[in-house]
């Protein structure tokens, strides 16, 4: 039997995308040193095309679309991170409780579960951040309260399969309480998909997050890759670049998690993978 | 010759690269005559299933693909037909009977349906014809009803009933073999005789050649004309099945055919001691459906029906049932895993029933239970170590110790002590099953509750779990309830038998006067099912 590491690395779709969320990820931890100056501050003529004074051009203010781009890659991935963590420790929470006691504690989550589930999602976080006003952190809390239910589904079904298992009844007969029981023989069964599902959820928050700031509600003093993108769809036939350049910044990184994703998918379900 | 229906000429079936080797079958060469039942006999990993999924094309290929050799089949190498071609003797020619009969069928089909699909996909039969073939086939079977039986869904028949018809299907079109992998494994044992017997008459009618696929020598006893015993992907022994089973040359057929549970019953080694530590009054358990939301009927099962149990101090009681009968679910109710409706259960004098979870937490070292499923019952993600320690750390042992008892606890289960920082899965089936056992030894209980502790385990591993249990009961002086479907197991294992059958005890007392002269007609009917009974008795 391979190893879960030689499985996933040896897929070179996971090399790929790890390559360019690596890379990301450098940029954004250096984005200071990279683009010293505020990506706000106007710097040039505006709407110079990209050339070699600015690589990427300028917008419709004179602003340096890469300083934009590598300033726009930290709150983006901050935001989408952080809405992730929280949407995946509330959503196992709420599943793992509800699959752990069922009957109606299990009823009255999963319930709850669907009520957020059938108000569409988008629509809600507008909502969301329309309540709130708009900010780092309200994108943040829009974010995973429109994230959770699905993150609370997948581990519902999971501690369900696990808890029935013969090593959980010989738990209960050497008498560790429910609570140890829960977090030391249950939960880490159910990490697999758990995972999976996690890293997928990064990109749906990507694209959220992009969504909002490109309407508007993104957090004001943050330069995002949905906010340049909005900013600049008034003069997406003068100046291409406006649009064109986050957008691609955004469909490689929503594209590099999904590979990665997908690769931690068959890593960590062999059988699934060879079918 | 010319009576050779089935040639199979050094056969090789690859394993993908990971495995832990590289043949599953290694150089096979089989004959299956006319109106013959070959056994095709091994345990668990030998290749066995892997022949009979070879012939019909059904690897889980690409990782799994037959890699040389021959199989000849009314002049044609079946290993180089095209799928269509394939699919031709798929069904017509050679037929399968799958070991679970639930998922051979479609449950959303009706029974006749099913039948009839055969014949209308094969055959040019008018729908008419079709029917009146099909009610023969299902009275050939011997099911009950024919005409009603058609209309029924595989749902509303008994694991026999959908076997029966699973074979109705096999025998549709007057196939020249029949493979059947294990058909009978996950079958109770009066049942299991019973499609034993239907086989064995069907094949003698129409003059079928069957390869039958199976990991029981007292199944072989009963049904094979001919043996081929295989190991490792490689057959070791093959001839008649008189010659196999009564004078077995190879050492392996030799030590499987010792391995066989016999017949002997256990005698009473301790009637001084009469002082109880289990005791079972009236005990009531009905399981009810849900209603559901919007109401509907409720569906009561009795798991048992006022239960009465006394097991004395250092003695070991087997409770003998079929599946449903409620064997398991009282063992779980002894265990603390169900609430009873109804009765009492003590343990040494005190009432262990009927307390919350957390009332009962210090009885939990009284009472330890060992699994049936040796891969489900340890938590794949911990170390041996830490599984073995967690019941005495619960009761106040600091890890150090528990840590080191652990240990000696692996040795005493005949496991290496480094053991203990290995994972699970690196263990096999019969391991895993000894350090089940060791964790339950682990609290030092009084009383173990085992259900069907071997049933998951090949017949030569069985043979030396059943053996430690029996060594450690002596040196723990512990005393064991014994969850069996299986006679000959109990009767190893257990000087006391209580037979159970729909949540009810229809005979109980010593071993030896219960295999002597069985009263109730229930324990009757389970002494003729075990399978290969004469053999097994000529074995000594």
């Amino acid at each position: 039997m391979k190893t879960f590491w030689s499985r996933f690395l040896g897929n070179p779709r996971v090399y790929l995308g790890l390559i360019w969320l690596v890379f990301l990820f450098v940029v954004a931890i250096l984005a200071n040193v990279l683009a010293p100056t505020d990506p706000f501050a106007i710097v040039g003529k505006p709407m110079t095309a990209p050339g070699r004074e600015f690589w990427l051009g300028t917008d419709s203010l004179g602003r340096n679309v890469m300083a934009g781009l590598i300033h726009g890659s930290r709150a983006t991935i901050l935001i989408a991170v952080f809405a992730t963590v929280f949407a995946v420790a509330f959503g196992t929470l709420v599943g793992a409780i509800a699959g752990y006691y069922g009957g109606l504690i299990d009823d009255i989550l999963m319930r709850l579960t669907e009520f957020f589930q059938t108000i569409p999602s988008f629509l809600f976080a507008i909502v969301l951040i329309a309540i709130l006003s708009p900010s780092a952190l309200n994108l943040v809390v829009a974010i995973a309260t429109v994230s959770w239910p699905p993150i609370a589904r997948v581990v519902r079904g999971e501690v369900l399969t696990v808890k029935s298992r013969e090593f959980v009844q010989a738990a209960v007969v050497a008498g560790q309480r429910d609570s140890a029981i829960l977090l030391k023989q249950v939960l880490p069964n159910t990490l697999s998909p758990l995972i999976v599902t996690g890293s997928l959820l990064i990109a749906t928050a990507i694209l959220v997050e992009s969504a909002l700031s490109f309407l508007g509600l993104g957090a004001p003093n943050l330069m995002s890759w949905g906010f340049m993108i909005g900013a600049g769809r008034s003069f997406m036939r003068e100046a291409w670049w406006l649009v064109t350049v986050p957008g691609v910044a955004i469909l490689l990184t929503v594209l590099a998690i999904n590979l990665v994703g997908e690769g931690l998918n068959d890593a960590l379900n062999p059988r699934l993978a060879d079918l | 010759m010319t009576d050779i229906v089935l040639s199979i000429q050094d056969l090789k079936v690859a394993l993908p690269a990971w495995s832990d080797r590289k043949f599953a079958v290694n150089g096979v060469s089989l004959d299956i005559r006319q109106k013959e039942i070959l056994c095709l006999v091994g345990e668990s990993g030998s290749g066995k299933s892997m022949i009979g999924k070879a012939i019909l094309g059904l690897l889980p290929a690409p990782h799994v693909r037959a890699v040389g050799g021959k199989i000849m089949f009314e002049g044609k190498d079946l290993l180089q037909l095209s799928d269509d071609e394939l699919r031709a003797i798929r069904g017509g020619r050679i037929a399968m009977i799958f070991q679970e009969p639930m998922t051979a069928l479609n449950p959303l089909m009706k029974i006749g349906q099913q039948v009839d699909e055969v014949l209308e996909i094969h055959t040019k039969k008018t729908p008419a014809e079709r029917r009146e073939r099909v009610l023969e086939l299902i009275r050939d079977v011997h099911l009950p009803e024919p005409d009603r039986m058609i209309t029924s869904y595989p749902h509303q028949l008994s694991g026999g009933q959908r076997q029966r018809v699973v074979i109705a299907m096999a025998l549709a079109l007057e196939p020249a073999l029949i493979i059947a992998d294990e058909p009978t494994t996950a079958l109770d044992v009066t049942t299991q005789a019973q499609i034993l017997h239907l086989i064995k008459e069907l094949q003698r009618k129409h003059g079928t050649a069957v390869l039958f696929i199976t990991h029981d020598f007292g199944v072989v006893a009963e049904i094979a004309d001919r043996v081929a015993v295989m190991r490792h992907g490689e057959i070791v022994e093959q001839g008649a099945a008189t010659q196999v089973l009564g004078m077995p040359q190879a050492d392996y057929t030799k030590a499987l055919v010792a391995a066989v549970p016999r017949l002997n019953p256990r005698l009473k080694e301790l009637d001084a001691d009469t002082n109880v530590l289990l005791r079972v009054t009236n005990v009531e358990k009905t399981y009810r459906s849900s209603s559901g939301l919007f109401g509907g009927s409720v569906r009561e099962v009795h798991a048992a029906k006022k239960i009465n149990l006394e097991l004395k101090r250092e003695s070991s009681l087997a409770l003998v049932g079929e599946s449903g009968s409620g064997k398991s679910t009282l063992a779980r109710c002894i265990i603390g895993l169900e609430d009873i409706d109804g009765g009492l259960i003590e343990l040494d004098g005190e009432r262990i029933s009927g307390r919350t979870r957390s009332e009962l937490r210090p009885f939990r070292k009284h009472v330890q239970m060992i699994f049936q499923d040796p891969y489900a019952s340890l938590n794949p993600r911990q170390r041996v170590g830490d599984i073995i320690a967690l019941g005495p750390m619960l009761n106040g042992v600091s890890r150090e110790q528990a840590i080191a008892e652990a240990r000696e606890l692996l040795r005493l289960v005949d496991l290496k002590p480094d053991a203990i920082d290995r994972y699970p899965h690196e263990f096999s089936g019969g391991q895993r099953q000894r350090i089940g056992i060791a964790r339950a030894l682990a609290v030092k209980p009084k009383l173990i509750v085992a259900d069907e502790p071997v049933s998951a385990l090949d017949v030569s591993v069985q043979k030396q779990v059943l053996e430690l249990l029996n060594d450690l009961r002596k040196s723990f002086g512990l005393s064991m309830l014994f969850i069996t479907h299986d006679l000959r197991v109990a009767a190893t294992v257990c000087e006391e038998i209580a037979i159970m059958q729909r949540g009810e005890i229809v005979e109980r007392g010593a071993t030896a006067d219960i295999f002597a002269t069985p009263s109730h007609p229930y324990t009757r009917s389970l002494f003729d099912a075990v399978p290969g009974r004469e053999w097994i008795n000529s074995l000594g």
